[in-house]
């Protein structure tokens, strides 16, 4: 006979004002089975929790009721309240009678009602329940990384300083990512490159981190501390056992004048390629699109002069598979090409360049040299205008959010142009200026009043082409809306910052959400920023949403530390909540008949054939066995068993059953 | 004999009419019968929808109601004003239920919007191009620019006509013909429009940019489809002359008129002669 106790919270004037709590546990207790009802007004409290305690041991409950808020909430707190007392926790169950009743509803009798309804279903339900015991798991403590910029860079050190190892795996060439191409860096105007690449070094010479570049992610399958993780490891047609990266392949190759996508198109690589001087790893790669032999069937002139014959024409993709226990996306960002604004000529105009082309050319390692010239007759431009938000904040036509990053590059933009030519002048038009951050706010000031930029408020609504000048017209909004024409010689665009081209199909292979600009999403938006709603899978860095590079060291070590708290311990606990096939004692076995259709639509893969054999190893009998910990508890196994052999533990028929009936009535 | 709707407007009545002669002249050449709407009035044009939008609605949608009277599926509107308004007016009713109520009560104007208008592009490229292929003769051999004006393709949303900025129709065309379009940055800078009697001074000085940008480009015509742009470049140079301080002779010629010569017409049937500045090179 079972004896159920029933807790009415009025979390405060939440539930109260608009349910009568008083009346639902006075109701409660009449119901056949319950011998202890009680309402509190706040049963998530010490007095609440010890109330609760008191009635499971003066009344020797079987079973808890409480009707408070979502079992999201507080479901974990009362379950443990119930632990500490000696009640399975699995005899604890949460009417929710405040997302699912007083904040939805007015104050009406139906109200109290529907509370009371609510209630009895889960008493009915309670009734049936069973204790459950959490399964433990091992954890496998291999994290992986994908994606090598700088998030992907500081989490894959940090976890390997850990003392765990790190796969780190980057779809180009060389990591580096965005940051590897950035001139000088806001508001300290150090080298990008001078901080990024001994970080790149410790990554290559860490004796916990492997490295696997121009290599692609094929599918993600398991759960948190067990990824099955498959990955392409695309043919760089090198040795890179033999290669010495002496560099004299990509000296001889013929096919040279393919864009450099380093140097963001102002430049031309060789097919056989090392993407910057600084790349690592350092070995080239041949780009099979553009090579010459590859496309015609003749060349092979890099192996002919390769000193240690270290290039293989016949390699192909290989395919792997990784165990891991954890996994960190930091795929970065993209940005929108010139091409996107009709109104800045489609990309037809040489001098109309993005922000990151301009990074190039005032790089030390781009393809200028470090001097700022036009792309197209590479003069040294007097007048530069900036414009930023080209794009975002642009409900119309680009993107609607802001992209973070364009106000404090711009500046940069402004100030290195005046470090490297004096006498040029330079203007910015902009909506507003967003400098939230550390010295940011004096980094722009800075700007205006020392190197004397100019900052125009308002927008530019196309830029024309005369006489190779670039008549950029606009209007300042502090002049009372007067339109304004400058005649300049190179017009830099903050283009907006935007998700990878390929962010959508990961997220799919890995099963986590993406929002409408195919960004990722993170799971809670204050609390849990670095975690994905599938545990075990961490974001780091601007595959999330436009960040800096502070702000993407930041989230990649949080991303690191969130890791390394789940690989401090051996085992995950997980919770009971399994399909498990009925058994019977012979010679049924089972009421399975061994028909496999949920062998075929498990979507974890845990289900098998399981035969059932006699003292003399003949099979009596062939039924499905579910694997417990590859066992996600989705319950699909259950729907489509014909003979209702399977019952989701926790969520058996006979308890759905029971509480349907009881609300029903 | 393809029979089709026919919406001069005032300016093809008047200060175009040259327009209207080679538009018709091309269309008997390949067998198609404009037939111009009976009782037709103004569009209202540069100015209505400034001041009243509703009677900016009911002018085109009378012009419209009268064509589905006379059973006319398709009309050309050659005129870049007459179709930017047609168009728009044409939308409008259809997402405004209440104006739409609206007008059929007082007017008894119940608006089609099956009926297709087109443009003279369009017209060109449904009709008029295939058919008059083989006849090219003389191919017209010029640098041009090609003038879209500010009507002809915005609102883009609306139109939904070629591209926003930077418009390739006419000049794709006109490469068809054997002319050599420039590209060049005022194609679809405004000509001062309706300005051109009021605010002369403000069509003098847009036109003046034009005119001394396509001449830098070095251009020998500036090929337009509408007679609002033609009659501000054409009939203002002396003015623009004045403007720019020197005496500029590049022709303003219409698309019409530019494919005519290229099959063979002969100028006066296109009236060239009405032109103000002639175009002497050809």
């Amino acid at each position: 006979m079972s004896k159920i106790g029933v807790f009415v919270c009025h979390c405060g004037e939440n539930i109260a004002s608009i349910v009568d709590c008083e009346k639902v546990a006075m109701r409660a207790s009449k119901l056949s089975g319950v011998v202890f009802s009680v309402d509190y007004k706040y049963m998530c409290s010490d007095p609440g929790q010890n109330k609760i305690k008191e009635a499971v041991k003066k009344h020797g409950l079987t079973g808890v009721v409480i009707a408070a808020c979502s079992p999201r909430m507080h479901e974990y707190t009362f379950r443990k309240v119930c632990a500490e007392i000696g009640l399975n926790p699995y005899l604890c169950e949460i009417a929710n009678v405040r997302e699912h009743c007083s904040w939805v509803h007015e104050k009406v009798e139906f109200a109290t009602q529907k509370a009371f309804n609510l209630v009895r279903a889960r008493i009915e339900k309670v009734k049936n329940n069973l204790p459950l015991y959490p399964y433990k798991v091992p954890i496998n403590k291999i994290a992986i990384v994908i994606g090598g910029g700088i998030a992907g860079i500081q989490s894959s050190i940090d976890i390997a300083n850990g003392g765990y190892k790190v796969i780190l795996i980057e779809r180009e060439p060389s990591i580096g990512g965005r940051m590897a191409q950035l001139s000088e860096t806001f508001p300290t105007l150090d080298c990008s490159q001078c901080i990024l690449t001994p970080r790149m070094v410790e990554v290559a010479q860490h004796p916990n981190i492997m490295l696997y570049t121009y290599s692609e992610i094929e599918s993600v399958d398991g759960f948190i501390g067990n990824f099955s993780v498959q990955v392409r490891k695309k043919a760089k047609s090198i040795d890179e056992k033999k290669c010495t990266t002496c560099g004299l392949c990509y000296t001889k190759c013929p096919m040279k004048k393919n864009l450099s996508e380093f140097n963001q198109g102002l430049s031309y690589r060789p097919a056989i390629y090392v993407p910057f001087p600084q790349a690592i790893p350092n070995n080239p790669v041949i780009d099979r699109n553009n090579c010459i032999f590859f496309q015609k069937g003749k060349c092979k002139i890099c192996q002919k002069f390769c000193p240690t014959g270290a290039i293989d024409f016949e390699q192909i993709d290989e395919i792997i598979e990784i165990k891991a226990g954890a996994i960190i996306l930091s795929t970065g960002f993209d940005i929108k090409n010139v091409d996107f604004f009709p109104e800045y000529g489609y990309g037809k105009c040489k001098d109309i360049i993005t922000g990151m082309q301009f990074e190039r050319l005032a790089s030390a390692s781009g393809p200028t040299i470090g001097e700022i010239r036009r792309p197209s007759d590479c003069k040294v431009p007097k007048k530069v205008v900036f414009i930023s938000c080209a794009g975002s904040r642009d409900c119309a036509k680009g993107i609607s959010y802001c992209s973070k990053i364009c106000c404090m590059y711009t500046v940069k933009h402004a100030m290195l142009y005046k470090n490297k030519v004096p006498e040029g002048i330079s203007y910015i038009f902009y909506m507003d200026i967003r400098a939230a951050g550390k010295n940011y706010e004096e980094f722009t000031r800075r700007a205006v009043e020392e190197y004397g930029i100019k900052y125009v408020r308002g927008r530019v609504s196309n830029i024309l082409l005369k006489n190779e000048k670039l008549i950029v017209r606009g209007v300042d909004t502090l002049l009372n809306g007067k339109p304004i024409e400058i005649l300049a010689d190179l017009v830099v665009l903050a283009t907006a910052a935007v998700s990878c081209k390929y962010s959508e199909i990961l997220a799919q292979k890995l099963h986590i959400p993406y929002d409408i600009y195919g960004f990722f999403t993170e799971a809670h938006p204050k609390l849990k920023p670095v975690e994905t709603n599938t545990a075990g899978i961490f974001l780091a860095g601007s595959c999330q949403f436009p960040k800096d590079i502070p702000e993407s060291v930041v989230s990649a070590s949080g991303a690191a530390a969130k890791v390394l708290c789940l690989f401090s311990s051996d085992e995950l606990v997980r919770e009971p909540i399994v399909a498990k096939i009925n058994k019977m004692p012979p010679p049924l076995f089972s009421t399975c008949m061994g028909c496999e259709l949920c062998i075929g639509i498990c979507p974890y893969k845990a289900i098998s054939k399981e035969e059932i054999k006699d003292d003399n190893g003949y099979v009596i009998k062939s039924i499905a066995h579910i694997n417990s910990t590859l066992c996600q508890g989705c319950g699909t196994c259950v729907a489509f068993c014909k003979s209702k052999s399977i019952d989701l533990e926790g969520y058996s028929n006979k308890q759905i059953y029971e509480e349907v009936i009881a609300l029903l009535n | 004999m393809t029979q089709i709707g026919f919406f001069p407007g005032c300016s093809l009545k008047g200060t175009s009419s040259e327009y209207a002669q080679s538009i018709f002249t091309l269309s008997k050449m390949v067998g198609i019968n404009l037939v111009e709407i009976e009782d037709w009035n103004c569009c209202g044009a540069s100015t209505v929808h400034n001041i009243n939008n509703k009677l900016s609605v009911t002018l085109p949608a009378r012009i419209l109601t009268l064509a589905k009277q006379q059973k006319l599926t398709e009309i050309v509107a050659p005129c870049a004003a007459c179709y930017n308004r047609l168009c728009i007016a044409q939308h409008q009713l259809k997402i405004n239920k209440f104006l739409r109520n609206q007008l059929f009560e007082t007017f008894q104007i119940c608006i089609d919007n099956n009926i297709s208008i087109l443009n003279i592009i369009q017209y060109i490229e449904k009709y008029i191009f295939e058919k008059i292929k083989e006849k090219i003769i003389y191919f017209f051999k010029y640098p041009v620019v090609c003038y879209y004006g500010c009507l002809l393709v915005r609102p883009h949303k609306i139109l939904n006509f070629d591209r926003l900025e930077d418009p390739q129709s006419m000049d794709n065309l006109m490469k068809k013909i054997g002319a050599l379009p420039i590209d060049w940055a005022y194609k679809t800078e405004c000509c001062g429009g309706g300005f051109s009697v009021s605010r002369t001074d403000i069509v003098v000085k847009l036109c003046g940019e034009i005119i001394k940008d396509a001449i830098n480009k070095g251009a020998e015509a500036i090929i337009v489809a509408c007679p609002m742009c033609q009659s501000n470049l054409d009939t203002r140079r002396s003015c623009i002359n004045n403007y720019l301080h020197k005496k500029t002779n590049i022709p303003v010629i219409y698309i019409t008129q530019a494919i005519g010569l290229a099959i063979g017409i002969k100028k006066k049937d296109l009236g060239f002669k009405k032109l103000f500045v002639k175009p002497t090179f050809i």
